[in-house]
């Protein structure tokens, strides 16, 4: 068991983990973040989706250890206050969910590639997006609200 | 008898529900249940018989008389104008939490967001057998409607006591009673308050008509989505109470193996760790779930189990393994008319052909999870199922305590596709709880859910048809082994039949999926009206709407066809068209598939999928439009590569890295045509779309390449041609 200062949504927790435990059990057990989901446990899903220095990161896979010092988003870190991230709002906009299970991953994907990337095309959406599992086959939702958000970014100049 | 089969069939009940019958456990005062709930008006809807029964003797209880014991539904009218509606019905992502909403709202007369739904919480909520079968549409919404529009007829009526009018001169309408004459009006709220109303619903309640609808008939947005995008929801596997321990099952070696030996000494000394072992049943409770996957792993086990059959010898294995006594339900698995043998020695055409399908796996995105309490000899467990009642019994039977010390509530699950219909996970954090002396949660791994789970069943199906040269149907002889009885009577007009289920012994354990066997038999029956078709060269479409009288059915087609532009000529190499289509659970679907057909690498795409779809009159259009995509591109799954793989009692198969589930590069645009029949009742639509995806992929393939592929999935490792 070692003690870890994880940096989480714009502040620093203190942690105790053991040396095999993933982040996402961390931010789950630990920090009570259980937007972030557990799907698979080898990377393959994308439930536990979560930005590590802004970039899409599978935190089933991550050690904790390694995500230490490390600034980490969370599903619960994207809304700024009551205002949701215009990923967020499209999400709601395009109904792009069912039972949503996936959708925090989905959403942590899609900002990672709207951070790199601006104005994505469809395939390139798809080809991002090819990590994430919905089992419930909103794919086109998910596609069309990763298109809505690019536009509203784009035109509120962020 | 040469009459036209009956269509309406019987819905077929499902396997795993034989087990939990319908107790009913609503033994509370009616002053209990002001204290309870508050002040306000409570408005029940009971069965038809106790409705009759009641109505003979006085339509409301008296004060004080328990309430009746069969009850579908309730709803509750705060002093505060908060409407709280009572089912037992649950939310798994289907969106009923926001179409049953829109049933309340459109009767009742109040907004939205005055409506609060307790769903699948054994102790508040009526029972109710189960979310499946489509069932919650027709049934559940219909219901709760009843009682809210007699809620709305209460309300006027308390109104116009109170002002001394004429009801007929009074208006209900966004949570107040009104009258226009005098322009007064007040909040519902107001009108109860301090009052302990109760109203029992009868028989008929007068419901608006579809035509009249301003809510219902809305594609308004899912009531709580906003906790979906933001993380807030709480799904079973997220649930926490203080002290809580994390369990972990240690798992056989194979299926139906028994425990030979067993050393738990050095897990025994992991600090915190609680070690069960109880017959066959090897788990821990741990501080973390981290040390208890630590301490499940320092466990040694060694099993025995007998040999097995293997996903090889599957289909011979389901043929030579024949049962007695049918469908396990009761459910009608015979259907005759006419004489099959007589139309089949005078058709000018005969065919026989055999199709067969795969295990599938329901693979919910959320693993079972259950979190599970003890105080004293009761029991709470939170957990995701689709039979919050049947897990009650289920665990009242493990434990050997009454159903009344168990309580089970299901949070907005994580999906279930049919797939969460048993209460595995409840009964192991239980065990493990009750032995820790703590609260213990479980989650399943993927891999556990892949293994332990259970599978939409395997089947084989037979077909054997006769025809006249100009495509008329004369015999139609159809046998399911395994697979079931859903969706196993044809809707084409065939005047010979001979219609059969064969319940066999099967490898691994089967239940319930999405759709149930009507997937596997819309296949073989979809695929075999193409064959057929090819037979006397007649278009697939031209050919079923030949054989088919009902309109719905003939409509759907029609429209699917219209959308996507059935009769185009092909534009190019490798491109086919194709056609399916059918009726299950009170629904109507056809489906138009074009594919891409690479002959030299033999990858299949999947160029575009229209469906058709008539469920009645609809009450969410954004909602259906959603499930009709959905279930399309669930089905793309199912048909092209999904299969459990399986050798002498183990799953080969069992991750996420292994079984393919269609991805984002898999799907296509999914176009839906929804046909929304205002002059019929609403029905569920969750499964039924599902129905024509399959064989139409199947047909475009063979229209594409003229290679006919007979077993689901088709293309698992892309198309062999020669």
């Amino acid at each position: 068991m070692a003690k870890m200062q994880i940096n989480v949504n714009g502040s620093s927790r203190t942690v105790e983990a053991e040396a095999e435990a993933s982040l996402l059990s961390v931010l789950r057990e630990q920090l009570d973040l259980t937007g972030t989901r557990y799907g698979c446990g080898e990377g393959q899903c994308g439930a536990c989706t979560v930005l590590i220095d802004g970039k899409a990161r599978r935190s089933c896979l991550t050690p904790a250890a390694a995500a230490a010092n490390k600034q980490i988003t969370t599903i619960e870190g994207l809304a700024q206050g009551e205002h949701l991230h215009p990923l967020q709002e499209a999400f709601l906009a395009e109904g792009a969910m069912q039972c949503a299970y996936c959708t925090s991953g989905m959403i942590m994907s899609g900002v990672s590639l709207l951070n790199s990337n601006s104005n994505p095309s469809e395939a390139e959406i798809v080809r991002f997006m090819e990590g994430n599992i919905c089992r419930c086959g909103t794919h086109p939702r998910i596609v069309a609200a990763i298109r809505r958000a690019a536009s509203a970014l784009k035109e509120s100049g962020r | 008898m040469n009459e036209k089969p009956e269509l309406q069939m019987p819905l077929e009940p499902e396997r795993y529900e034989l087990s939990a019958p319908p107790t009913y456990h609503f033994e509370i005062d009616r002053r209990e249940w002001f204290k309870f709930l508050g002040a306000g008006l409570l408005v029940v809807c009971v069965s038809k018989s106790v409705a009759a029964a009641q109505e003979s003797g006085g339509s409301r209880p008296a004060p004080g008389e328990a309430l009746p014991k069969e009850i579908g539904a309730w709803l509750h009218l705060g002093e505060n104008g908060v409407v709280t509606v009572y089912t037992g019905k649950v939310e798994m992502g289907q969106n009923i939490r926001t179409s049953l909403s829109q049933g309340v709202a459109e009767e009742l007369h109040v907004p939205m967001g005055k409506i609060q739904m307790v769903m699948g919480d054994t102790q508040l909520t009526p029972f109710d057998r189960g979310t499946f079968g489509s069932l919650t549409t027709p049934t559940m919404n219909l219901q709760l409607r009843k009682v809210a529009a007699a809620a709305r007829n209460l309300l006027v009526d308390l109104a116009a006591a109170q002002w001394k009018v004429d009801r007929q001169r009074l208006v209900a309408a966004d949570g107040k009673i009104s009258d226009p004459g005098t322009k007064r009006s007040v909040e519902y709220g107001i009108l109860v308050k301090g009052q302990q109303l109760t109203q029992t619903v009868p028989a008929e309640e007068a419901l608006a008509p579809a035509t009249q609808w301003t809510v219902a008939g809305q594609p308004l947005p899912k009531v709580d989505g906003r906790d979906f995008v933001t993380g807030k929801h709480k799904y079973p596997s997220d649930q926490k109470l203080p002290e809580m321990l994390y369990g972990k099952i240690v798992r056989p070696s194979s299926f139906n193996a028994t425990l030979v030996s067993l050393d738990t000494h050095e897990a025994e000394q992991m600090p915190g760790v609680t070690v069960v072992h109880d017959g066959n049943f090897v788990g821990v409770a741990a501080p973390s779930s981290v040390i208890a996957s630590r301490a499940a792993a320092a466990i040694k086990t060694e099993w025995k189990s007998e040999a097995q059959p293997s996903n090889k010898d599957l289909f011979e294995y389901l043929k030579k393994n024949v049962t007695e006594g049918g469908d396990p339900t009761g459910a009608p698995t015979r259907y005759d008319a006419g004489s099959v043998e007589q139309a089949l020695a005078s058709a000018e055409h005969r065919l026989q052909q055999t199709y067969t399908v795969s295990y599938i796996a329901h693979t919910p995105l959320e693993p079972r999870a259950a979190l599970a309490q003890w105080s004293g000899d009761h029991l709470t467990v939170w957990t995701g199922t689709q039979r919050p009642f049947g897990v009650r019994s289920e665990l009242a039977a493990a434990f050997r305590i009454p159903e009344e010390n168990v309580r089970v509530l299901m949070p907005d699950t994580g999906s279930g596709y049919g797939g969460k219909h048993t209460g595995d996970a409840a009964v192991e954090a239980a065990r493990l709880a009750r032995s820790a002396k703590r609260p213990v949660k479980v989650v399943w791994t993927r891999e556990e859910e892949f293994t332990w789970a259970y599978f939409r069943p395997a089947g084989v199906i037979e077909v054997a048809s006769g025809m006249q040269k100009d495509g008329t149907i004369t015999a139609w002889e159809f046998h399911n082994y395994n697979s079931g009885a859903a969706g196993i009577r044809t809707h084409y007009d065939i005047a010979n039949q001979r219609i059969a289920f064969h319940a066999a012994r099967t490898p691994l354990r089967q239940g319930s999926y999405r759709g149930l066997a009507a997937t596997a038999n819309h296949f073989a029956r979809e695929t075999h009206m193409d064959e057929l078709a090819h037979v006397v060269k007649m278009d697939p479409l031209e050919f079923r709407l030949k054989n088919a009288k009902d309109a719905r059915l003939r409509d759907v087609y029609q429209a699917a066809a219209k959308k996507f532009g059935w009769g185009k000529a092909k534009s190019g190499a490798g491109q086919g068209f194709g056609v399916a289509g059918g009726s299950e659970k009170g629904g109507y679907v056809a489906t138009c598939v074009e594919v891409a057909v690479d002959r030299a690498s033999g990858e299949v795409k999947i160029v575009r999928v229209v469906t058709a779809f008539e469920c009645g009159a609809v009450v969410n259009p954004d909602g259906l439009r959603n499930q009709i995509e959905g279930a399309n591109i669930m089905g793309l799954g199912g048909a092209l590569f999904e299969a459990v793989e399986f050798e002498n009692g183990r799953i080969l198969n069992g991750l996420m890295s292994l079984y393919r589930v269609p991805r984002f590069r898999d799907i296509p645009p999914v176009e839906s045509v929804m046909l929304d029949r205002k002059d019929l009742p609403s029905m569920g639509a969750g499964e039924t779309p599902m129905m024509g995806v399959a064989p139409a992929i199947g047909n475009a393939i063979f229209d594409a390449t003229g290679v006919r592929l007979r077993s689901l999935p088709l293309v698992p490792n892309g198309l062999k041609l020669d």
